[in-house]
């Protein structure tokens, strides 16, 4: 158990840092945020129409900025090695630096996503939902993202790689995430379609970890 | 308990090329083997191939008495070419880790950093570390989550004339209490040692 403490409290340190750690994931996300009115065009009513799918999106994207790094660095400094060469088995170790990677870059995602879609013109009321999703959804994006990031291990452009495995998979997410919040603003019934990222996030959760650690294992043999 | 490392026969293709084939090696408790050859035949691959992360085309490696699993979960050190370190976090932040992940203790760790007088590198970042540093911060998990069977490839080549004589000390240390030490080598090993040879 002390092991599995130590290295989550290692994983999340090491997120927290990685590519610039949240507050570039959150810039980045402020970034894309920002870009859409401009494209859009500001009138108000267009705007608050597509502000809770917009700010869905762009977390997804966001999710994506540090993922290339989670098995790559250990994989390359020899870290993955080592890991390997233990009781606890490689599946738990992935699950563990995927909740590390959400720790530090989920969780401030989750909390930049109402600011983010309020700022684009989305009801106050929606924000409760939009962090629950984002919480959620993130929980899904990193554990899938792992998958992506383990297959590329030793890929030359790895990051481009792990963003074309992963972006097709978090389609699920996005449209039960945006299908809750689409609800919920037009005062429709929007527990089923939460209920279906909860669905989605806890077969990320449960499989994820099986794919990583057989993708791991190929990179390293 | 690894007690016994068994190599029978043992082949090993690498990106289509066969390294060798038809090695076997018996090693017991207190001995250790040094394994030569040229660049490129197949030295750091057969170490892998007993901590069980390279499978090998044929043969097979066995630790007599101990289940496969277990031998490799718990009871071998594998210290590669790269020494597993993050060079943004502190030398102490990573020997700790380390030390935990294998199944010691900070005081254990400690203790293997007094080994190879590392205390006052030990608030430092990694990346401050020369090469010779560095690896011995990778040494000190050997003494401070004690596992019977060292893989080590190439342990002395950046260390220093001192910690080259101390760190033989150590090994000694480890092959008289009941440890088991294959290192691939290109100097000859400054102890006692079986040899095995590849020919490339």
């Amino acid at each position: 158990m002390s092991r599995l403490g130590a290295l989550i409290r290692r994983e999340t340190t090491l997120a927290w840092g990685r590519g610039g750690g949240p507050l570039v994931t959150v810039g980045f996300y402020a970034g894309v945020a920002t870009l859409l009115p401009l494209a859009i065009g500001p009138e108000r009513e267009r705007l608050a129409a597509v502000a809770t799918g917009a700010a869905w999106v762009a977390l997804a994207l966001a999710s994506l900025l540090s993922l290339e790094r989670l098995f790559e660095r250990d994989y390359e400094d020899g870290a993955l090695d080592l890991m390997t060469l233990s009781e606890t088995p490689l599946e738990l170790t992935s699950a563990v630096k995927c909740l590390g990677q959400w720790i530090a870059t989920g969780a401030p995602l989750a909390l930049a996503a109402p600011v983010a879609a309020i700022g684009l013109g989305a009801s106050a009321a929606l924000a409760p939902l939009i962090f629950a999703c984002a919480l959620l959804g993130g929980l899904a994006f990193a554990f899938v993202g792992g998958i992506g990031a383990a297959l590329s291990l030793g890929a030359r452009r790895g990051g481009l790689l792990t963003a074309v495995i992963v972006l097709p998979l978090f389609t699920p997410p996005v449209i039960f995430g945006g299908g809750a919040l689409d609800a919920m603003a037009s005062g429709l019934p929007w527990q089923a379609a939460f209920a279906l990222l909860a669905a989605y996030t806890a077969a990320a959760v449960a499989l994820g970890p099986l794919a990583m650690a057989a993708a791991c294992r190929n990179a390293l043999s | 308990m690894i007690t016994a490392l068994s190599l029978r026969n043992l082949a090993i293709r690498r990106g289509g090329r066969l390294l060798f084939e038809g090695v076997s090696l018996e090693l017991s408790a207190g001995e250790a083997c040094a394994l030569t050859g040229p660049n490129g035949s197949g030295k750091t691959s057969l170490l892998r191939a007993v901590a069980g992360l390279v499978r090998p085309e044929g043969g097979e490696v066995a630790f007599p008495g101990v289940e496969t699993e277990e031998a490799r979960g718990a009871g071998l050190h594998l210290i590669g070419h790269q020494d597993g370190l993050k060079p943004a976090r502190t030398a102490w932040e990573e020997l700790a880790f380390w030390t935990v992940w294998c199944g010691g203790s900070e005081t254990s760790a400690r203790a293997a950093a007094e080994a190879l007088e590392l205390p006052p590198l030990l608030e430092l970042e990694v990346r401050r570390l020369s090469a010779g540093q560095r690896r011995r911060l990778a040494l000190a998990r050997l003494l401070a989550a004690p596992r019977p069977l060292w893989l080590l490839d190439e342990p002395l080549s950046p260390l220093d004339a001192r910690f080259r004589a101390r760190f033989g000390e150590i090994m000694v240390a480890h092959l008289q209490g009941g440890g088991l030490i294959l290192a691939a080598v290109h100097d000859p090993l400054p102890i006692r040692a079986k040899s095995l040879e590849l020919a490339g």
